[in-house]
């Protein structure tokens, strides 16, 4: 990994025109968090920045290879650590409550961390290319076995069309839970996914849809 | 190649800590290796309560400037260029010193398979994104 050569320019003239990190209003109380999880390259750092009030920031946690964080620092001494980077981004929803938007990979090792980085998520957003559907069964396994509740967004690539029907077969999907087409760069499509999200928690909070 | 992008900012230095040795990090935390992960979530806000003084650890000053106006751990986590658990730590020592308050995360959420979030909330996180 080279981090050095995916640095963006740093000066507020950047393509993406988002701000650098503005400060929280004073009044702030609340802290949310939604994860967008996919395979490489589907398109969630892009999702980030669609609908993120500040550009993307990266960051990290490094574990043991026992899975757990490294607070022991002794015990981190001599042994071989792994790390696991993603990427946030944040929206002021009120003046007392932010929404952080995180975009993590599905991969496997990843999810050793879950428990200590994305407890209390509102819930999830799986991202997939439907050309590269089988990237994206790991994570909605490991999401069901957290209990998280999710969304799929297929992000639309050009790839060959597939009916909603063919996408629910190919990922086992429950017909109670949401599948919608996206274009991760637009921020209304982006935003529209997070809406769909927030929406299916609120009817299964609300108990009118039951789980899956 | 294969991992997350990483937008920058300015001020950041190109050194990264995330490549550096665990003994780098035991430099940074004094050794010290306790930090309660239920105490810091990854969107506890953290508000400064004093202003830094020169004798402080450069990691806690920093932590104080930039925490004058509420900021999560994770953003922490990112200017500071270091793993969010030595961030906890730092953040433990902070507080325990009365130096910084937390305002932590509503446990209204999908910690256990059953509970879900409050509805309440819900409801409020969608008219922010509908006012997007
Ligand atoms: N055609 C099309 N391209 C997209 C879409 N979303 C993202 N892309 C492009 O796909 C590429 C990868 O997007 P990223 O947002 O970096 O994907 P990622 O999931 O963050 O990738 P990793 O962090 O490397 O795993 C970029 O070149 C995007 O511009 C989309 O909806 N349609
Ligand atoms: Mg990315």
């Amino acid at each position: 990994m080279d981090f050095a050569t995916s640095e963006q320019p740093v000066s507020g003239t950047a393509e993406d025109g988002l701000p650098e990190r503005t400060p929280l209003s004073a009044s702030t109380t609340q802290g949310l968090k939604i994860v967008v999880v996919g395979g490489f390259g589907v398109g969630k750092t892009t999702m980030v920045s669609s609908v993120s009030d500040i550009r993307p920031l990266n960051t990290e946690e490094t574990m043991t290879q026992a899975g757990e964080g490294i607070d022991d620092l002794s015990a981190v001494r001599g042994k071989t650590t792994t790390t696991i980077a993603f990427d946030f981004g944040r929206i002021s929803l009120n003046e007392r409550t932010v929404l952080y938007l995180f975009g993590a990979p599905g991969q496997e090792r990843f999810w050793f961390l879950w428990n200590r980085l994305f407890s209390g998520t509102l819930g999830a957003v799986v991202l997939v290319d439907t050309r590269r559907l089988a990237d994206s069964w790991y994570a909605i396994d490991r999401l069901e076995h957290h209990g998280t509740p999710f969304i799929v967004a297929r992000n639309d690539f050009g790839g060959p069309e597939h009916t909603t029907e063919q996408i629910r077969d190919a990922l086992d999907l429950p017909e109670s839970v949401p599948l919608i087409n996206c274009d991760a760069r637009s921020r209304e499509s982006s935003k529209e996914v997070l809406i769909t999200l927030v929406d299916y928690l609120y009817a299964l909070s609300a108990g009118h849809v039951h789980r899956p | 190649m294969s991992g997350p992008d990483r937008p920058d900012r300015p001020g950041r230095t190109s050194r990264s800590a995330r490549e550096e040795s665990p003994d780098r990090l035991y430099t940074v935390t004094g050794g010290r290796s306790h930090s309660d992960p239920k105490e810091f979530d990854l969107v506890t806000l953290v508000v400064s309560e004093c202003s830094p003084t020169i004798t402080m650890q450069s990691e806690h000053a920093a932590i104080l400037r930039i925490c004058q106006s509420p900021t999560a751990v994770v953003e922490l986590a990112a200017d500071l260029d270091l793993p969010i658990s030595i961030v906890r730590i730092l953040l433990g020592d902070l507080l325990s010193s009365g130096r910084i308050t937390a305002r932590h995360p509503r446990s209204t959420a999908t910690d256990t398979a059953s509970s879900l979030p409050d509805p309440d909330v819900l409801k409020q996180v969608l008219v922010g994104l509908r006012n997007l």
